[in-house]
């Protein structure tokens, strides 16, 4: 199951203006009436975006494929980090692999979107304060992994690193954010698939967690972190992240001469 | 106040409200771990500048609102900083003209809970409300024409602490607009913080905290405990 609810939103930029669109058979129905075809509109990111908090090592699953490398175990904090408004790319977009780069890597995860004020909000009541969700591409390119302060922005904070969309599914159609199955395609083929039953700390603890410390805001968004199976993609790579009854993702790997380098 | 609801006589116009902060930009912040940035988990010097993104319930303009100390925190470190206002979309801004993208410059204190390391150390340490406010004005570039030699002078209930000064970073400010840009575009209102000198001061709740210097003005906040606030 794929689908996205009826009741969903995206903001598309399409003949010179930014519009709310709604899913229709045929594409995508402008709040104006206009029914457009998915790829006739550029996607931006479904919402007005907030402050952006990330986890790495979430999923058990993931924390397994990386224990080699690293020291942390699922008993410990949280890791959660912080990413800027400059990576933000919508739906059907372009993120550019750096020539000579070994590692480039996609992280499909789920996106929550809180939608409103969230101080010291105990797990039980920590879904009320979701607006909804949303799918997210979190690129890493590894190759740039420097141990002062990690996941160090230039692998994780690049311009257009930070994929989400394609629609703003809202919460009540998601009953069970721990019930939903996720996958990524790299040119057709399944490369990477999870449930976020497998997650370290669920939606609600991380709103806990992250609320004891700092207040979340209504356009805040919460990426919940990635299951294992992230592998290196190239340039011309079409990336799908997909999340059942959330969205489908599209991205389009790009080399450095699209942009002048 | 927010910083978004800021407005500037000159470009920008409004901060954009995306904050960076510089860390450990100051050589003797480095040197003063020995041998131990070269061991795991650290393994090596950092190449690229370090960064950290600074969230919108960390910021504040210029409130005077106070700043909790939370619960079972004997202290505070606070470091002064000098906020540098991009003026324009900044991408792989050439060193040599790098002050061209920058529109001006203010104050910041940036507030951490104490901690030994660097590697990942815990959001909660940084990324708490209030934590980095800024002011109390944006002095066009053109009005500060050495931005590395800009004394700032820490106030703790306002008797002088150790002062210091924009100088002697290991990235001065164009280097670090250069440097930045390199990997991810500035946009129009976006603010990079320099970092502060080696060593923070540390303060408590009751106490107020000010950061001076002759060119930017005068940025205060008080510190109050976390149970004061709830």
């Amino acid at each position: 199951m794929i689908g996205t609810p009826q009741n969903a939103t995206a903001r598309v930029a399409y003949a010179g203006a930014i519009h709310s669109a709604t899913p229709h058979a045929q594409g995508l129905q402008l709040a104006d009436g206009r029914v457009l075809a998915e790829d006739a509109v550029v996607w931006l990111p479904p919402f007005q975006v907030g402050s952006i908090i990330a986890l790495g090592l979430n999923y058990a699953d993931h924390l397994k494929e990386l224990s080699k490398e690293l020291t942390v175990t699922s008993k410990d904090e949280p890791l959660a980090f912080l990413k800027g408004p400059g990576s933000l790319i919508g739906h059907r977009g372009q993120t550019r692999r750096p020539a000579g780069v070994a590692f480039m890597h996609y992280e499909c995860e789920l996106a929550v979107v809180i939608g409103r004020t969230a101080k010291a909000v105990p797990r039980q009541q920590a879904l009320a304060h979701v607006a909804g969700y949303t799918v997210c591409n979190d690129y890493a390119v590894r190759d740039y992994l420097e141990n002062w302060y990690r996941p160090n922005l230039r692998v994780k904070n690049r311009d257009g690193g930070t994929v989400l969309g394609p629609w703003f599914v809202p919460a009540a159609a998601v009953p069970d954010p721990q019930e939903l199955a996720l996958r990524t395609r790299v040119n057709g083929q399944v490369t990477q698939q999870g449930h976020t039953s497998n997650m370290v700390n669920s939606v609600a603890a991380l709103i806990e967690y992250l609320s004891s410390f700092m207040t979340l805001q209504a356009g805040d968004v919460i990426l919940t972190g990635t299951p294992e199976g992230t592998v290196n993609v190239n340039e011309g790579d079409e990336v799908v992240c997909e999340i059942d009854g959330v969205g489908r993702l599209l991205n389009t790997i790009v080399g450095d001469a699209a942009f002048g380098r | 106040m927010n910083l978004s609801d800021l407005c500037l006589d000159m470009p920008p116009y409004r901060l954009s409200g995306a904050v960076y902060a510089a860390l450990l930009n100051h050589p003797d912040e480095l040197s003063a771990l020995g041998e131990a940035a070269l061991q795991p988990p650290y393994k090596a010097l950092p190449k690229a500048p370090v960064l950290t993104v600074r969230p919108r319930n960390t910021l504040r303009w210029m409130s005077g609102a106070p700043v909790a100390v939370p619960t079972g925190v004997p202290q505070l470190a606070a470091r002064p900083s000098l906020a540098i206002v991009i003026g324009q979309a900044a991408c792989r801004v050439p060193l040599a003209r790098a002050l061209d993208w920058v529109a001006g410059y203010a104050l910041a204190i940036d507030l951490r809970v104490p901690h030994e390391s660097h590697y990942r150390p815990a959001l909660r340490f940084m990324a708490r409300d209030g934590f980095c406010t800024l002011g109390p004005r944006v002095v066009p570039a053109a009005d500060v024409p050495d931005p590395d030699q800009l004394p700032l002078q820490l106030l703790l209930d306002g008797h002088g602490a150790p002062s210091g000064s924009t100088s002697d970073r290991t990235r001065g400010v164009a280097r670090l607009v250069a440097d930045v840009t390199e990997f991810m575009t500035l946009q129009a209102g976006d603010v990079l913080l320099l970092g502060g000198s080696h060593g923070a001061v540390l303060a408590h709740a009751g106490q107020e905290l000010s950061v001076e210097s002759p060119a930017l003005g005068r940025l205060s906040l008080r510190l109050v405990s976390e149970e004061s606030l709830s």
